[in-house]
């Protein structure tokens, strides 16, 4: 078999990817707190202040790498849900589920430091702007995932139901943002941009970038923390999770 | 037609639908009492002025509508579920999607088309003007199909629950919100004189696109709920 192919049905098991997760935690959170200092420093202390907003634009730091984690998230948990209905993975189950709730905060944190910023800027805690009611709307996606999850009893049957909601969410998810987008605006428009020139100076620009990646981190640590833990309920009765428990003190 | 043939289990089924509603036809008029009691609360809370009343009036009969549909989703399998005919429906050889698509269909006959005959009477209470109301019936007429498809899937994934209702809104709340946006949409741009056009060909476009794939989605979903 293709090493590649191997490695992914090796990692596909939960005793192997509970002890790889294992070991990969503690470097994700230390990367995620590292990254993350870094970032704040830049953005809070270093970049200047904006010439037109002062000080209150900084909030963009923890708002826009929270919002494209959000976005982030619920492709991620969607393209887990994927692989669990196709290919039928235990471990892509677990893994959608484990991203939910992360996701949930991600966006309810994108809304919280939005409206803060809003008071100042806009004069206003909440505008039904186009991209804060998609936001809110994601919100509740998110919660329907959740909720349909803890609502179903029998939890691989439940993973399958919510991973299928996510899907049909990520199909109606551009329509929603299209539609809201015809139906008003009052958002500023895109100023970061991948393809094109940023229309943000460099010194502004670098640590947003950084916190990009350190949310980046968090997330993946959360989720593998997450997604231990659930292994280790699903699989209970299984032998690996009683030789791990007998052998050694538990940790993690 | 041949017995056995899947346009012969179709209209079966369809039969079976209308008798079964029918014969408990008072539970049928539920939604559209619930709609005239939603709509005649907002006079109370807002004041009686006709001006007031007409600016918000299509607005409200949509949202009175979709909750009143939402408030009868709940029941699409439920009877179904309990009598063990829709696991029969699941094992059955004829396509899944097709007989789903027929259960829609009869639950957006018997639900949503009552609704939508009742639309000019809910209009009148709140002073819709007359030349907005061809709008709203269109817009209507387009919209709550929508929610028969879209709610079907939903309704198809929570089927094996006892209280599904809360969940339920929760997860076809945020799938429904562009047939309002564009459903209310069309009817506020009548009546501020603007074209209307657009939001009502955009709610077609999508509508097409559900009866295609919510079918589809409706069957895998319930394969997931009854294994």
């Amino acid at each position: 078999m293709n090493p590649l192919v191997l490695y992914f049905h090796k990692f596909g098991s939960p005793p192997y990817f509970y002890r790889v997760a294992g070991l990969w935690l503690p470097w994700l959170y230390a990367l995620a707190l590292v990254t993350g200092t870094v970032g704040l420093y830049g953005g809070l202390v270093m970049a200047p202040a904006d010439y037109q907003q002062g000080d209150s634009f900084r909030i963009i730091y923890v708002h826009v790498p929270c919002a494209w984690m959000s976005l982030f998230a619920y492709l991620f948990m969607a393209a887990n849900g994927f692989i669990a209905l196709v290919w039928r993975i235990k471990l892509s189950e677990t893994l959608a589920m484990a991203a939910a709730p992360v996701g949930a905060a991600f966006t309810f944190v994108t809304l919280v430091t939005g409206s803060l910023w809003g008071k100042p800027t806009w004069g206003t805690w909440w505008t039904w702007d186009a991209r804060l009611t998609s936001e809110l709307v994601l919100l509740f996606l998110y919660f329907g995932v959740i909720g349909l999850y803890h609502a179903i009893e029998d939890t691989r049957q439940a993973a399958r139901a919510a991973a299928f909601l996510a899907l049909i969410g990520v199909v109606n998810l551009p329509i929603v943002h299209y539609s809201v987008v015809w139906w008003n605006t009052l958002h500023q428009s895109q100023t970061v941009s991948f393809t094109g020139q940023s229309k943000i100076t460099a010194s502004m620009l670098w640590p947003l970038l950084v916190l990009a990646f350190a949310t980046h981190a968090y997330f993946f640590a959360s989720l593998l923390a997450r997604a231990r833990v659930a292994l280790l309920s699903l699989e209970s009765g299984k032998e690996w999770v009683r030789g791990l428990l007998t052998s050694e003190p538990a940790h993690g | 037609m041949r017995p056995g043939t899947t346009a012969a289990a179709c209209i079966a089924l369809l039969r079976r639908d209308f008798v079964l509603t029918w014969r408990r036809r008072g539970d049928a008029l539920n939604p559209l009492l619930f709609a005239v009691m939603v709509v005649s609360l907002f006079p109370f809370a807002l004041g009686p002025e006709a001006e007031t009343l007409a600016r918000i009036a299509a607005g409200t009969i949509f949202v009175a509508v979709l909750l009143a549909m939402l408030l009868s989703l709940d029941a699409l399998f439920r009877s179904d579920l309990e009598d063990g005919s829709l696991e029969q429906l699941v094992l059955s050889p004829h396509p899944l999607a097709l007989l789903i698509a027929a259960k829609v269909l009869v639950h957006w006959l018997t639900t949503a088309l009552p609704l939508i005959a009742i639309a000019p009477l809910l209009a009148q209470l709140l002073h819709l003007p007359a030349n907005v109301l061809p709008v709203l019936l269109a817009a209507l007429a387009l919209a709550t199909p929508l929610l028969s498809l879209i709610g079907a899937v939903c309704v198809a994934l929570t089927v094996g629950m006892r209280r599904s209702g809360m969940l339920l809104t929760l997860l076809v709340l945020p799938l429904i919100v562009p047939a309002l946006i564009f459903g209310a949409g069309a009817c506020n741009a009548a009546q501020a004189g603007f074209a209307f056009i657009a939001p009502l060909l955009w709610l077609g476009a999508w509508l097409a696109l559900a009866l295609v794939l919510a079918p589809l989605a409706a069957a895998a979903a319930l394969k997931i709920s009854l294994t």
